[in-house]
């Protein structure tokens, strides 16, 4: 299984099929997010188990978009099919922000801000036991409102916790307006260069640029790392790229069988 | 209690070396034992307590034991969510060591109180809870839960000297410690306060009153066995806390009653109302919110439905605390 091949689109299609079963939102998010999900466990997470304590770790600090990384771990192999059915279903793990009890996922979250802290420690923890596994931790544009992310981006760059790697989704929105018009961020690369990280600006929709930018990175020394990812909000359907109302809505008939369309998958 | 903290673990640290401490600066001339001896495994994070909480839940799921250290509303109630999200949910083994429980910080202000702690942190289920009425009974409480797999908080003093008489340093996980024993009113009590219960017992021997003293410790999981049985000897029982009255031992003793059906009336000695920006010393405050040992007589005369005087602002704590201190 290692060595599968995700493909982003099949990521999206799960994503649509599994919020439109359970009839819930967050959609635009985890579209958002597809590719670089698929950088990650396709080309990038080193993890032979899940079970593995020296398997790198991932923390999806913005945890609303949980559902992209369900769809990972099953085409990884780690859920099945019966499993990611589950998901928003009655007594299931899978919901729309993940658990740690779940297999695959390292970190509970769902509270914008906490993510990086336990990435920090979890990095800290790698560096504590002369270990060369990485810490990943996706965080939201939005999510650098929270203080608490500059409290550990502080604390990272002090300790030099190179094996910490960030990803920022900047896809400019947040759950009920647009980042430059809510809380402004920009600019977002000089703010994390000030702080004396190792700032890269990538195309978050660019799988192969994540996957070799983040081969580039030196893991084992120095600062710690963060990837600022432009991403559109709702990437590959139409209606819901950079629209608000797709944080939360979920899709109609219609919709759904446009948004299939859309993403390339044929229904017909 | 903040000295035998850092000793017992700096020990714990030789033995273990999954031991880690983490603090939001501070601690200054109490965490040097540690600090001095594995400048490797400490690590002071900075005035950042939320990044603190995640830090430690991020190397406990390493398999690390990492003992975070702050006063008690900036340890606690500042992070607290990253408390619930983090060590709770995850049942990590991470330690807060809150510092100052009650009105140990009295002078430094309202913000330095510790009046909310047992009540917020109790009620997370699989948060072991202790408040260690002494520095003899701090050590042994962390001695005995050092390697549980699951989050601890504890409520600390700052008091390394006082020794509460009859304790003896005892601490088991789901019990309550009788320190002394009498047949007319039940006393139960926790933290640095109980050196008052054992205040007004003293002087309640004087009204022919004696008085059986419970210590609670361990909140979580809570004595409940131990009180039910004392409570059921008792027609009338005294809760003392430096805490506000809702959601410390008063709540527990409380819940027992009611859920155990005990005929047994309380009255709940604790904080009622906010300290409103009065500040002054730890006694001084137990006599401002009635916690004197003088107070809490005229508290049980009152219960016991004897005529009790309602002298509360006489400074007490000048007369008795001292010869307490000094007693053992």
């Amino acid at each position: 299984m290692q060595n599968k091949q995700i493909f982003a689109r099949d990521i999206r299609r799960i994503i649509l099929d599994q919020s439109k079963r359970a009839n819930v939102g967050h959609i635009g998010s985890a579209l958002s997010i597809a590719d670089i999900i698929a950088a990650l466990y396709g080309n990038v997470l080193r993890i032979e188990s899940p079970k593995d304590p020296d398997r790198d770790r991932f923390v999806l600090s913005k945890g609303h978009a949980a559902l992209a990384v369900y769809a990972a771990l099953f085409l990884k192999g780690w859920l099945t099919e019966e499993d990611i059915n589950t998901y928003c279903v009655d007594g299931s793990l899978l919901g729309v922000h993940p658990e740690h009890a779940l297999n695959g996922i390292d970190f509970s979250t769902g509270s914008l801000g906490q993510g990086l802290p336990m990435a920090a420690g979890a990095a800290l923890a790698a560096s504590l036991e002369n270990s060369s596994r990485r810490v990943f931790v996706l965080v939201s544009d939005a999510e650098c409102n929270e203080g608490s992310m500059w409290e550990a981006v502080m604390f990272a760059a002090h300790h030099k916790l190179s094996n910490l790697i960030a990803i920022i989704d900047l896809n400019g929105q947040q759950a009920i307006g647009y980042t430059d018009e809510v809380l402004k961020l920009s600019p977002m690369e000089k703010r994390w260069q000030a702080f004396d990280w190792d700032v890269h600006a990538v195309d978050g929709h660019d799988i192969a640029e994540i996957t070799e930018t983040i081969a580039g990175l030196r893991t084992a020394q120095d600062q710690p790392h963060v990837l600022i990812a432009r991403t559109t909000f709702g990437k590959g359907v139409s209606y819901m790229e950079n629209q608000i109302k797709w944080h939360y809505w979920p899709m109609s008939d219609p919709e759904y069988q446009q948004a299939l369309a859309e993403i390339g998958v044929n229904t017909a | 209690m903040r000295g035998a903290f850092t000793k017992t673990i700096t020990e714990l640290a030789e033995r273990d070396p999954r031991v880690l401490l983490l603090t939001a600066d501070l601690g200054y001339m109490a965490l040097e034992p540690f600090s001095d001896k594995f400048p490797d495994r400490f690590f002071n994070v900075g005035v950042a307590e939320q990044n603190m909480i995640g830090l430690a839940t991020g190397l406990a799921e390493a398999g690390f034991i990492p003992f975070v250290y702050s006063i008690i509303t900036f340890a606690g109630l500042r992070p607290y969510e990253f408390i619930r999200n983090g060590p709770v949910l995850h049942q990590s083994p991470v330690r807060i060591i809150g510092v100052g429980g009650g009105f140990e910080y009295g002078a430094a202000g309202s913000t330095h109180h510790g009046l909310e702690d047992v009540g917020v942190m109790r009620i997370q289920p699989g948060l072991t809870v202790i408040a260690p009425a002494d520095h003899e009974q701090t050590r042994t409480a962390i001695e005995k839960t050092w390697d549980l797999p699951q989050p601890i908080f504890f409520r600390l003093g700052k008091d390394d000297k006082t020794v509460v008489p009859g304790l003896n340093g005892r601490f088991e996980l789901g019990r309550a410690q009788t320190i002394r024993e009498g047949g007319d009113i039940l006393l139960i009590t926790m933290g640095s306060v109980v050196t008052e219960a054992v205040a007004a017992a003293r002087i309640l021997v004087d009204f022919g009153i004696s008085s059986t003293i419970m210590v609670v410790a361990s909140f979580n999981p809570a004595p409940v066995d131990d009180l039910a049985e004392a409570l059921s000897r008792f027609p009338a029982a005294m809760t003392v806390e430096a805490h506000y009255i809702v959601g410390g031992i008063g709540s527990l003793v409380s819940e027992v009653i009611a859920e155990q059906g005990l005929a047994c009336k309380i009255a709940r000695c604790g904080v009622r109302v906010s300290p409103n920006g009065i500040v002054g010393s730890q006694s001084y405050m137990h006599q401002v919110h009635g916690l004197s040992g003088k107070s809490l007589v005229d508290t049980a005369r009152l219960l016991l439905g004897e005529a009790g005087e309602q002298d509360i602002s006489a400074p007490l704590s000048d007369v008795l605390l001292p010869s307490l201190d000094s007693g053992k």
